[in-house]
């Protein structure tokens, strides 16, 4: 453990933390300034979230934190105590079965990648983009509600995620290839699949 | 990234208590931007106190119309929040904006509100800049500037606020809560945020150790027109150029409510006040409208190459502000 004298009294950097992912409890001891990106690379081996920029501008790092999609990059792991992380490990079927998520499956039919460093974050963030488009939770091109009584539209839901909701909802994950028309196709077949 | 202590609070007197009691304490909420500003080393915190998980992640309509907005709602629930989405349309759509899906969720009000401006010379220990460390000079003023400021810069800084949400709080005339060692207080969101003058080193009036606690909205009716529209150099995902955030309620004729304000433009989001004057009892005309606005920019001091923030503001706030009178705007 490591200490700092700031103060009168020294200041403790390091602490325990249980970090919960995919479903595992892994308790371990971090320096305050581990990024959640960084536990999960160097200390549990999950190396599937990438570091791309490491300033959270290119969400290659992107994991679910509550089910929620987070950039892992700018999270301290100290923080995310008690919290269910997923990552792109834990996406496809527990059971160890080999069955794909249905957006790994989809990014597959669609070649939705070159290189694929950025498809754990793409992968990751879309399943958050999922989640939200059902919560009916709008984006920047979603149109205004119109203020009815009955509170606002969803126009956000599965059905609603037109190309342009899409790329907007997922314009935090850059592609260097340039996959992006595929990455909404398979994002958009997948939407389908789960409204049908 | 220097060692760093860490202290998770559990309400909001242990979180003023533990700043207190540690040397170069922040407060951390979800970090999006201290945590960077770490990794740059333009923030180094003795300790960080951990206010994320405080009791402070509702928003709750007031008896008198009005909601209250918990500091540390993230900036993604606060946009989808339905009497967010029905009764203050501009901020939904402004928080919708700024950063990316992943960043909102992470965020929080407080914290979106004390972010700090992304001027590449505050970001970067080896250049001089005034704001990050007073006295060493603005490397931006004759350096690249394109981004920075066109109204109330001062010779030590040109920097911009880069929030979005704080645009639209600013029109809306919302307050900021703010709970410190002398207890509680509330300051317009409008002068919550400084500009630079002599200290380009205070971002806000906050005081040492004082915290965010909730920021409150004026009562606004549903349907109450409002909306935000911002220029950036990519469709998505990028800090304003410039923006406006603005609300006009329109009756008999002539505007009877008004709030106008500018982002990207000013190192706060800048209530357009004389915009404000002009339009208020006014018929809401195109004429009058490209008046009231010509009323706010002919103030700017734009910079050697950012002058075109200038009519690219003018145009945004006339479409806004057309857009909202409605019909009213035809000649």
């Amino acid at each position: 453990m490591q200490h700092t004298a700031t103060g009168t009294e020294p200041v403790t950097t390091a602490s325990g933390v249980t970090l919960r992912v995919n479903g595992t409890a892994h308790t371990l001891d971090v320096d305050h300034r581990t990024t959640l990106l960084d536990a999960l690379r160097e200390r549990l081996g999950l190396t599937g979230a990438k570091k791309g920029c490491d300033h959270g501008q290119c969400g290659a790092c992107t994991v679910l934190v509550d089910g929620r999609r987070a950039n892992s990059c700018l999270l301290l792991a100290v923080a995310q105590d008690g919290t269910e992380i997923t990552t792109v490990e834990g996406l496809a079927g527990d059971a160890g079965d080999g069955e794909l998520h249905p957006l790994q499956r989809a990014f597959l039919d669609r070649d939705a990648f070159q290189c694929g460093y950025c498809t754990p974050g793409q992968l990751c963030s879309a399943v958050g983009l999922l989640a939200e488009a059902a919560a009916g939770h709008p984006s920047y091109v979603t149109p205004p509600d119109t203020g009815s009584p009955d509170g606002p539209a969803s126009p956000g839901g599965p059905a609603g995620l037109t190309p342009a909701e899409i790329r907007e909802r997922l314009s935090g994950n850059l592609c260097r290839c340039g996959a992006y028309p595929r990455i909404v196709e398979a994002v958009a077949d997948t939407a389908a699949e789960a409204a049908r | 990234m220097r060692p760093v202590g860490y202290v998770r609070a559990r309400s909001v007197e242990e979180a003023a208590a533990a700043h207190a009691g540690h040397p170069g304490a922040r407060y951390l909420a979800g970090g999006t931007n201290l945590v960077d500003l770490m990794k740059l080393g333009v923030e180094s915190p003795g300790t960080l106190v951990d206010v994320s998980r405080l009791p402070l992640d509702t928003v709750e309509p007031l008896p008198g119309g009005g909601l209250r907005i918990g500091a540390t709602v993230r900036n993604s629930d606060l946009a989808a929040h339905p009497l967010v989405r029905a009764s203050y349309p501009v901020l939904s759509q402004a928080l919708l904006a700024g950063a990316s899906g992943q960043l909102r969720n992470i965020a929080t009000t407080g914290g979106n509100l004390l972010q700090r401006t992304r001027c590449p010379y505050f970001q970067d220990p080896a250049k001089p800049c005034n704001k990050r460390e007073p006295g060493t000079g603005c490397g931006a003023r004759e350096g690249g500037h394109r981004d920075h400021a066109v109204l109330g810069h001062s010779p030590s800084c040109i920097a911009t606020h880069p929030s979005d949400m704080a645009v639209a709080l600013a029109a809306l005339g919302a307050t900021v809560e703010l709970h410190g060692a002398d207890g509680a207080r509330t300051v317009p969101v409008g002068q919550f945020h400084r500009l630079p003058g002599d200290h380009p080193e205070r971002d806000t009036v906050i005081g040492p150790g004082e915290l965010i606690t909730a920021v409150v909205l004026p009562e606004a009716p549903a349907g109450l027109p409002s909306a935000y529209r911002k220029a950036r150099d990519r469709a998505s995902y990028a800090f304003a150029l410039a923006s406006v955030a603005a609300v006009l309620e329109v009756a008999d004729g002539v505007v009877r409510q008004v709030g106008i304000a500018f982002g990207g433009l000013a190192h706060r989001p800048w209530r357009a006040e004389r915009a404000e004057a002009a339009l208020l009892g006014a018929a809401p005309t195109g004429e009058n409208i490209a008046r009231a606005v010509d009323a706010e920019l002919d103030r700017a001091e734009p910079l050697r190459d950012n002058a075109f923030k200038v009519p690219l503001a003018r145009n945004l706030a006339r479409r806004v502000l057309t857009g909202l009178a409605g019909p009213a705007a035809r000649p």
